[in-house]
């Protein structure tokens, strides 16, 4: 319970609720709670009573371009879950929150505010030995409204390749993926981009150093340590969040917007399958079995 | 891409690799979190164990260290030494934890 005591301590310690509140909260009727996992099988295996989900591939990706679903898409994605706009979504997830944090920088995007994450995620609800079901939730269509997509906490392929040794830059991937050893994290298949490596300049900091064992979040001490003391990271930076595929960057995200308070990091959610796959972009390659001799 | 697709790094060896079984009371786990960890204690993966209590990780020589949490039980801690070829299988049995103060 460690953890939950110092939620306060945060920069904007409303952008994560415990486990506690959820389980208080199951019942309340304008808490929208959604679980979004890397395994999309797991929301039908079990999940905490009342919960939608949000299918990350199928749902929050267009189908045909690489890109977010549109704004239309996304209305329409939202009011089919009986989401509202004045509602106050609670996300969750597997694998340390990784793709709820996706979702939170997602729904951002759009413009819903009013929305947290469970600190710990689905492996601490379930590690507490808290109760999931195989039901589905009540849903009453809604019609929801999203704003234009906000330009200022995304950072896309140009903008990256001009900030390449101007801005900081956190790389949220394994020490192997970052010297190229590997191109995906060790238990993946390895599969995306044409070149391993990372950008040049950029900071080699994991996801998972900011991550207890049971999922939630380094106390505010920590954090300011790993990435103001051991980094020099500011808090005015214009720092860019990346990783592969932009999910663990979402993670790196929101601990450097939402718990430390840097008011103008951006996820880079093209990540090394974009940039690993350019043309004419300069790369910092450390392996030494691959690097340029 | 689930949490429990495994398929070998192709610059890993295929035979090379961390195997095992979460168990209580002799029989399967599903879904404890089966966590590895690399030099310097670096989070490498987790993974919840399958119906069959099973893992595997598919890793290059080296140590290793692979945690396992579950519900109710203690958390488990195994180093694990890995030469090239090895499998080593680890079997996680799970104790009940005790109540919480």
């Amino acid at each position: 319970m460690e953890a939950n005591n110092h939620m306060g301590e945060y920069a904007n310690p409303d952008a994560l609720v415990t486990t506690d509140w959820v389980a208080e909260h199951l019942n309340d009727g304008s808490i929208r709670l959604v679980e979004v996992d890397e395994d999309t099988e797991a929301y039908e295996k079990g999940h905490i009573p009342g919960a939608n989900s949000f299918h990350w591939r199928n749902e929050l990706q267009d189908p045909v371009n690489r890109d977010f679903v549109d704004k239309a898409h996304f209305e329409q994605l939202l009011s089919r879950k009986g989401i509202g706009n004045d509602d106050l979504v609670v996300l969750y997830g597997g694998n340390n929150n990784w793709f709820a944090a996706y979702a939170y920088w997602y729904l951002k995007v759009y413009g819903h505010d009013n929305v947290k994450l469970m600190n710990g995620g689905r492996k601490k609800w379930e590690l507490e030995g808290r109760e999931l079901t195989s039901d589905g939730p009540n849903v009453a269509a809604t019609s929801y409204t999203a704003k234009d997509a906000d330009p200022s906490i995304r950072a896309l392929r140009d903008e990256v390749i001009a900030a390449v040794g101007t801005k900081p830059m956190i790389d949220v991937r394994s020490p192997d993926e970052f010297s190229g050893k590997l191109a995906a994290p060790a238990h993946l298949p390895q599969e995306q981009a044409q070149r391993k490596g990372h950008i040049p300049g950029a900071k080699n900091v994991p996801w998972s150093k900011a991550a207890n064992e049971d999922g939630t979040f380094k106390s505010i001490d920590e954090l300011k340590a790993l990435y103001q003391e051991e980094q020099g990271l500011l808090p005015e930076d214009e720092t860019i969040a990346y990783c592969r595929i932009g999910e663990r960057s979402s993670h790196t995200w929101f601990v450097l917007r939402e718990l430390l308070g840097f008011p103008r990091v951006k996820n880079y959610d093209g990540s090394w399958t974009e940039y690993g796959s350019l043309v004419g972009v300069p790369i910092q390659l450390d392996y030494k079995e691959e690097a340029r001799v | 891409m689930s949490s429990d697709c495994v398929d070998a790094p192709d610059d890993y060896s295929t035979d090379t690799g961390i195997q095992g079984k979460v168990l209580r009371g002799g029989e399967p786990v599903e879904g404890a979190y089966v966590r590895l960890l690399g030099t310097g204690d670096e989070f490498v993966a987790e993974l919840p164990s399958r119906a069959d209590g099973s893992f595997r990780f598919y890793v290059a020589p080296g140590d290793w260290t692979v945690i396992c949490l579950a519900p109710g039980a203690e958390r488990i801690e195994q180093p694990v030494a890995l030469e090239q070829g090895q499998q080593k299988q680890v079997t996680f049995r799970l104790t009940e934890a005790p109540a919480a103060t």
